[in-house]
């Protein structure tokens, strides 16, 4: 989706302004909103994929206008709408209303450190060869999808060269297709393509800088 | 003006309080979430996870060749090697900047971050300018910083757009040469590991200080 989360290479947001000293938390609600997003993430009834694109699907003006915790509560509210896990009205006023909860995986306090140290790890083993190989000249795509996906628009229908190929990973533009598990992975090659700043911002680019993304075979193509 | 945004400021925060809190009464009360976890998972990323861990990868990298080594060629395992890993770390690259190399990290679509090595993204990181800037102006980024490297030196910008996750290892300053590996930790700021810093001498602390003669 063509998004404002896009953000690279946007104008008109002003200087990057790092605050000193600055606390890990701006206010109580924040942590409180990292715990909950973490814990009801790992009872499965969705994935990082769905968490993203739940986020990048708030209304623009909603998204430019939150901070960074209240664009993760805005989609986590929707993720548990969704799925009729609970209503406005019960998230609003913090009551039990429904019928009684489904049967869900409850991520208790003995399994957090267990949990984060696992991690979700994405890498897949396939057994088909990578299509392209270090050094290879790549076109991105030019495309638009509706959908989610991780291409960023600034670097789509330039060329660039593949300089690490990371094996196979879950493929976020597919694994959001299903609402529920099992999700499909439909893991892809992932590569690292490196562009020319001049290339993709033009001449008045910085001639001494590159800039690369991480990007799936699907979104590749052989340069012309 | 000023007493009005103040005040614009406070109602928001105030309704964000509201809001976090009865979602999160709704869902322990439905029983999808266990008190208990929520304080482990808030504990943990305020005390256990954070910029020391990077910092003590990279002041490691600075003495030992053959951590260094391995860190440049499987990140993931070796930073696993000193016990920090896992979630939004799950697949790690660490880029060494050089005289000739300077990188620096962003995540232009979201805020992907490496959390087992840095902890929890700052503001900034997170905010549209340096999403938007980073990709497009990256000399000019590190100006917002106060860093300026020679134009000669070549800027290489790292987009994590997938589950890879990124940490520069900045270069040892000349001054702390012959330091200890624990010293030297102390020198690697979070920003240099991200790359719109460098690595600098430690702010003295009074506790920090050397005993007077």
């Amino acid at each position: 989706m063509n998004g404002v989360h896009d953000m690279g290479g946007q104008q008109g947001y002003g200087p990057v302004c790092p605050e000193a000293d600055e606390p890990l938390f701006h206010a109580d609600w924040e942590k409180r909103a990292l715990a909950v997003t973490l814990a009801m993430g790992a009872g499965g009834q969705w994935n990082i994929d769905l968490s993203r694109s739940a986020r990048e699907s708030l209304p623009a003006a909603t998204y430019l206008g939150s901070s960074y915790y209240a664009i993760w509560i805005r989609a986590l509210e929707n993720l548990i709408q969704a799925r009729a896990l609970a209503s406005r009205e019960e998230m609003r006023r913090g009551i039990v209303a429904d019928t009684p909860a489904p049967v869900f995986r409850v991520l208790h306090a003995e399994q957090v450190d267990a949990s984060l140290a696992r991690g979700t790890p994405t890498h897949r083993v396939v057994d088909r060869p990578a299509r392209f190989g270090i050094g290879d000249r790549v076109l991105a795509r030019n495309m638009h999808p509706r959908g989610h996906t991780r291409l960023p628009r600034y670097v789509r229908g330039h060329v660039g060269t593949v300089v690490r190929v990371h094996g196979a990973h879950v493929f976020p533009d597919q694994h959001v297709t299903k609402m529920l598990p099992p999700f499909d992975e439909d893991p892809q090659y992932l590569y690292t393509v490196v562009f020319d700043a001049q290339t993709l911002w033009g001449d008045a680019a910085d001639a001494n800088a590159q800039v690369s993304v991480d990007a799936w075979e699907p979104y590749l193509v052989p340069a012309p | 003006m000023q007493q009005h945004d103040h005040d614009h400021a406070h109602s928001h925060l105030d309704e964000m309080d509201l809001r976090v809190r009865a979602l999160e009464t709704l869902l322990t009360r439905k029983g999808f979430v266990d008190p208990a976890a929520l304080e482990r998972i808030i504990e943990t990323y305020e005390t256990r996870i954070g910029p020391h861990n990077g910092a003590a990868v990279v002041a490691r990298a600075w003495v030992d060749d053959a951590f260094r080594r391995w860190l440049l060629q499987d990140a993931t395992a070796a930073i696993a090697s000193m016990g920090f890993g896992g979630r939004q770390g799950e697949h790690m690259v660490a880029v060494a900047n050089t005289p000739e190399t300077h990188n620096m990290v962003v995540c232009t679509l979201c805020s992907c971050y490496p959390w087992p090595v840095l902890g929890l993204p700052p503001v900034w990181y997170k905010s549209a300018p340096y999403r938007a800037k980073a990709v497009m102006d990256p000399r000019g980024v590190l100006a917002d910083f106060g860093v300026v490297l020679p134009d000669s030196t070549q800027l290489r910008v790292w987009d994590s757009t997938a589950e890879v996750r990124y940490l520069v290892i900045p270069m040892m300053p000349a001054d702390a040469k012959g330091l200890d590996q624990h010293r030297l930790a102390g020198w690697v700021t979070r920003d240099a590991m991200i790359g719109t810093g460098l690595a600098r001498a430690p702010v003295a602390t009074p506790a920090d200080m050397p005993a007077a003669p």
